[in-house]
This record gives C-alpha cells, sequence and structure tokens, in this order.
C-alpha cells in the first residue's frame, strides 16, 4: 500500500504539471476564502465601531427619543425622531423633578453656515445646555462652556471646535469675538479640546450653542434628544420608568416617547450588526461553495482526461481504493492551498481597509476565519467525492483504449 | 501456469450481443514464448485484456499460477496485476508529466516500497535497457524506441511471471521494433512467459507457439518445430 507522503508527493506532481488549472482552482478558492475574511471583517469592524462611540458615552445614560416604539429593544424612532408630540423643553426640564435624575441635557441638532467676515463654514450647530459637557465628557481647551442658568432664555453664546476655531480665526484668540450662525450673532465663550469624532460628529468642527438659541435659529421648538444621566448605574431601571411616567403626565396620559437606556441602545446595535456580519459572512459563503462546485467540474474533467492514466495506473497495479485517494488527496491539496491563499489576500484586504480608514477597526472574527477554512475544507473534499470515485470505477480497458 | 477454460466474454452493444469470446480454452506454460495472431475484431486484444486481469470474463474459470483469479476482488486484482503481471503498450502509456525515473518507479509506489529503494531499482532497471543517461527526461524528450524500453523497464520492474505486450511494435520503425523485439525475446530466454498479440505475420511466426483466432475462437494453435 501507498504510504501517505508518496500519495500526497504523487499529487503535488500531479498539481504542478497540470500548472494552469492549479492556478485557477487555487485562485476560486482563495477568493472565496479572501471574500468571507474580508467581508466579515467589515461588518465586524462597523460592530466595534458603533460599540466604541457608545462607550464613549456614559453607562448610566437614558435617552428620551420623541416617537413611540412598540416594544423597548427595538429603536425605530432613534434615526429619524419623528413624533406626533413635540418632546419640548419644557418636557426635559420637567426630568429633573425625579430624584433619581442628577443631570440632564436637551439636544437640538442643525446645520447652517458659520462666518466671521469673509470666512465661511457649513457646520453642524448642537444646541443644549450647561450639562451636556459632564454627560458627553467633553473638555474646554479655552475660556468655558455654556453657563449653567435659566435654559429656555435665548443667549448670544457659543462654544466652537478646534478646527472651527483655526478656519475662522487663524492664530488670534477667539474667546469674546463675535461670529455669525445663519442670521444670527454669537460670542464666542469657549473652545473645546480636541477630541475628534464621537457618535458621528466631528466635535472638532461644531458649534454649541444655547438650546433656547437653537430653537429659534431653526424655528424648531421640538428636541431631537433627551440625555440624562443618573448617579448609579442601579437605579437606571427606576430612572427611566419614572421618566416614563413625567413624560406620559405631561402628554395626557399618551405614552409617545421612547426611553432606553445606554445599555439598551448598546445591545441592540450589537445584535444588529452581529447579524449582519453572520449575513455578510453567509453570502460570501455562497462564493465557497462556487469555488467547491468548480472543484468537482475540474475534477470531474481531470478524470475525462487522465483516462488513460487511470487505465494505465490500474494496469500497472492500482486499485480502485488507490486511484480514488490519488484524486482525494490531488482535491484537498487544492483546497488547503486555496484556502491558505485566500487567508492570506484575506489579511491583506483587512490590512488595506485599516491602512485607508484608520478609525475604522476593521477585524475579522476568529470564527469567521475559521468558518472560512472549514467550509473551503469541506466544499474541496466533499465535491472531489464524486470524481474520485468515478476516476476508481473506470474500467481500465476501456480506459487504456483512449488516449 | 495460464490456464483458461470455457471463456466467454460477451459485450453488449445497442440490443444485440456480441461474442468477442466463445468458448476459449487455453494453457499457456511457464516460459512459453506464444504469439496470439488474428484479423481485428477475432478477440485477441479481448484475451490479453483477460490474461491480464484488465477485463473479466463473462463465464469460464481463468487460473494463473494454479490460482482461480476469476472472482477476486478489486483489491486483490490489482495485486496479481501488479505482482505477476507486465504490460508493454502499442502506445507505451507512459505518463506524460513524469520523467522515466518516476515512469519506471510507479508500481513500486503503488506497492509501497520506499522512495529511496524506487529510486535505486528504477535506475538500476533504466540503465539494463540502455537508458541510463535518460533517466531524467520526460516522455515528450525520448525517441519512440526509447519510450517503449522505458515501458519495458516500468513493466519489468515488478519481475513479474507473464509479460503481455499488445502490438508493441506498432508504433515503432524498422530498426527500434527489433530492438524491443530482441529484448521482449530477451527476458523470454530468462524465464519470463510471453505473449505478444500482433497482426504483424512477420512478429507472430518468431514465437515458438502460435495461436491465430477467428471470430472469439481460437482457430489454430501450432507449435514451431524449432
Amino acid at each position: 500500500m501507498m504510504n501517505l507522503t508518496d500519495v500526497l508527493r504523487f499529487s503535488t506532481r500531479t498539481l504542478t504539471g497540470f500548472r494552469t488549472r492549479t492556478i485557477l482552482m487555487i485562485v476560486a478558492m482563495s477568493i472565496g476564502v479572501g471574500a468571507v475574511v474580508v467581508l466579515t471583517s467589515l461588518g465586524e469592524g462597523a460592530r466595534r465601531y458603533v460599540v466604541n462611540e457608545f462607550s464613549s458615552l456614559g453607562t448610566n445614560l437614558i435617552i428620551v427619543i420623541p416617537g413611540r416604539t412598540e416594544t423597548g429593544g427595538n429603536l425605530p424612532g432613534l434615526m429619524v425622531g419623528r413624533s406626533p408630540r413635540d418632546l419640548t423643553l419644557e418636557d426635559a426640564l420637567a426630568l429633573l423633578r425625579s430624584s433619581r435624575v442628577t443631570r440632564m441635557a436637551p439636544l437640538n441638532i442643525g446645520s447652517a453656515q458659520v462666518s466671521r467676515g469673509r470666512l465661511k463654514r457649513e457646520s453642524p450647530i448642537i444646541g443644549t445646555t450647561h450639562d451636556f459637557k459632564e454627560i458627553r465628557g467633553l473638555e474646554i481647551g479655552q475660556g468655558q462652556f455654556i453657563p449653567p442658568g435659566d435654559p429656555t432664555a435665548p443667549q448670544s453664546i457659543c462654544v466652537i471646535g478646534q478646527n472651527l476655531s483655526r478656519e475662522l480665526f487663524g492664530n488670534l484668540p477667539p474667546i469674546g469675538k463675535w461670529l455669525r450662525v445663519g442670521e444670527r450673532r454669537f460670542r464666542v465663550i469657549g473652545v473645546l479640546a480636541s477630541k475628534g469624532r464621537s457618535l458621528g460628529f466631528d466635535i472638532d468642527e461644531v458649534a454649541i450653542i444655547p438650546v433656547a438659541s437653537a430653537q429659534q435659529l431653526f424655528n424648531q421648538p421640538s428636541l431631537l434628544r433627551i440625555f440624562a444621566e443618573t448617579r448609579h448605574r442601579d437605579s437606571l431601571e427606576a430612572a427611566r420608568d419614572e421618566i416614563r411616567n413625567i413624560l406620559k403626565d405631561r402628554h395626557e396620559g399618551d405614552e409617545d416617547v421612547t426611553v432606553v437606556t445606554q445599555d439598551a441602545v448598546l445591545a441592540t446595535f450589537d445584535r444588529i450588526l452581529r447579524t449582519l456580519t453572520y449575513a455578510v459572512g453567509g453570502i460570501a459563503a455562497i462564493s465557497l461553495a462556487v469555488a467547491g462546485i468548480l472543484t468537482m467540474n475540474v475534477m470531474l474533467i481531470a478524470v475525462s482526461q487522465r483516462t488513460s492514466e487511470i487505465g494505465l495506473m490500474k494496469a500497472l497495479g492500482a486499485s480502485g481504493r488507490q486511484i480514488r485517494n490519488l484524486f482525494f488527496a490531488e482535491a484537498a491539496l487544492l483546497s488547503a492551498v486555496g484556502a491558505a491563499v485566500g487567508l492570506a489576500i484575506g489579511a491583506a484586504g483587512v490590512l488595506a481597509i485599516r491602512q485607508l480608514y484608520p478609525q475604522f477597526p476593521a477585524a475579522a472574527p476568529m470564527w469567521a476565519v475559521a468558518a472560512a477554512v472549514i467550509t473551503a475544507s469541506i466544499t474541496g473534499v466533499v465535491f472531489s467525492l464524486m470524481p474520485a470515485r468515478r476516476a476508481a470505477r473506470l474500467d481500465p480497458v476501456v480506459s487504456l483504449a483512449k488516449r | 501456469m495460464i490456464s483458461l477454460s470455457g471463456i466467454e466474454r460477451n459485450f453488449q452493444v445497442g440490443d444485440q450481443t456480441v461474442h468477442a469470446l466463445a468458448n476459449v480454452n487455453l494453457d499457456i506454460g511457464a516460459g512459453e514464448y506464444v504469439s496470439i495472431m488474428g484479423p481485428s475484431g477475432s478477440g485477441k486484444s479481448t484475451l490479453l485484456n483477460i490474461v491480464g486481469l484488465l477485463d473479466r470474463p463473462s463465464s469460464g474459470i481463468y487460473k494463473l499460477d494454479d490460482r482461480d483469479v476469476t472472482g477476486l476482488s478489486d483489491e486483490e486484482e490489482a495485486s496479481v496485476r501488479r505482482d505477476k503481471i507486465g504490460f508493454v503498450f502499442q502506445s507505451f502509456h507512459l505518463v506524460p508529466r513524469l520523467n522515466a525515473l518516476e515512469n519506471v518507479a510507479l508500481p513500486m509506489l503503488l506497492a509501497g516500497v520506499s522512495i529511496s529503494e524506487r529510486h535505486r531499482r528504477a535506475t538500476e532497471n533504466l540503465e539494463a535497457y540502455g537508458l541510463g543517461d535518460r533517466i531524467h527526461h520526460r516522455p515528450d524528450q525520448l525517441s519512440g524506441g526509447q519510450r517503449q524500453r522505458v515501458a519495458m523497464a516500468r513493466a519489468t520492474i515488478m519481475r513479474p511471471v507473464v509479460l503481455l505486450a499488445d502490438e508493441p511494435t506498432g508504433n515503432l520503425d524498422r530498426a527500434s521494433g527489433k530492438e524491443v523485439v530482441a529484448l521482449l525475446e530477451g527476458l523470454n530466454a530468462s524465464g519470463v512467459t510471453l505473449v505478444v498479440v500482433t497482426h504483424d505475420p512477420q512478429l507472430g511466426q518468431r514465437a515458438r507457439r502460435q495461436i491465430h483466432m477467428v471470430d472469439g475462437m481460437i482457430d489454430t494453435d501450432e507449435v514451431s518445430p524449432q
């Protein structure tokens, strides 16, 4: 009987003998494996990105969103923020009636042209109150943040991001200077410390103004969000229920807002993006199955091309089993090399993504890498069973007659 | 040595049954030199295939070395072919991507002989066939005569007791053909049973025993007085 080394050596010899065919097969197989690795790493990267973003916020945070959702877990209102009834600043202030709520920040967001003289820039404008700084963990580079005081009184003051400050004032000290936001004039009272992106905003680009000013500026009495913070994580659930009740009372008994905890949001995103990763991985796995069927096709062609060789091998004393093993080893080697090359391609792809988008933490999850390699090996082996068996069963007389 | 009794081989072609071999009885002793001749379709190749265990008779009994080999399993058949029978084909049947050495070593590879032993014996055999300087040549780098000598080196590597040659000179020029015939006869002289199938009377008549086949049956079976 032939030993394994001889079988592998002979199959390798065959594979190097049919070079074009071998290279094409390896390319097909490796594209499949590479696709799984790259696509799942994109999905996983998206998940990590979102999880990181949310973790940068406090963990004992409650978010109030206008609009009602049927079940607590889903968040249809999170992105759109439509509501039958506005979420007003008075609603926000009412939340402080709950003893568990220690800090509260209403949020209004818009976009407007910020200008100083001839320097103009389109910037995201955040309307909020004093506590926003603590809740979002913002830091002040120069000057001060929006001072505490009556949130319902509009004030012509603003706090701007690092980049915005540099663009409009260059090296001049911006504190105390005036700039225009849309049609109104605001005095700069502070510049934020550089923080980079957070929750989809580039903090370095924004201008923060008092919430009441923002309502006037955008002519939008409804808030986009209310952030509320509790002192302890333990009181999070109770505070959420209290907030819900306060707003229900204020809204004539209608529960027309969504109150979620940071954890719930995070868990939901985590779940959605994980599912997305599975789905994308599954789609990529189809290309692996295609590669497997290709393997089968090529092996079947190989069997019919090498009919006379198989006949000869039988005449020289090869049993059906030996022939089967040889073809089998050939397919197994092909898938193994294909999987290895595919992993290399995938790794290179992930590296390239990281180079191009440094803030996006692309990384192939281990399960996806393992699944890709295992799927490649299994498809390679399974789809070679039939061709190998066909080779083993060839009638030596018929096969020798062919040449 | 070789004992065929009541051998029939039928092929189904469409709804017709073709009798390729009809009741063939044949005994060939050890060390004999037999040629099988006849027009194409007379059944001579089918007979050779059955003797070489490449084909199974539809009925009848085939004994090789007193052992009934008619109903062997695939594995057993393979090992009998490997250890006792050597084939020489008209079209050589060398594996094109393997060099001379690897081609000759193939039967030993299948038998599980170690690689160093394979190399040693294959090299020796190739040298014995005058191909010592062609060991690493691939078939397409060899002449027809050289290819057939490689094929013979391969056929004899397992020291078979029977050598079956199907038109061994069919694809060769006269000179190379002579050379190959001389080698085959040399092997026969050393005790190997030699069965040659041919429709070339000149080649066939060199054998001590000449069998003529017609329509799947043995027509004449003569031993020439030499």
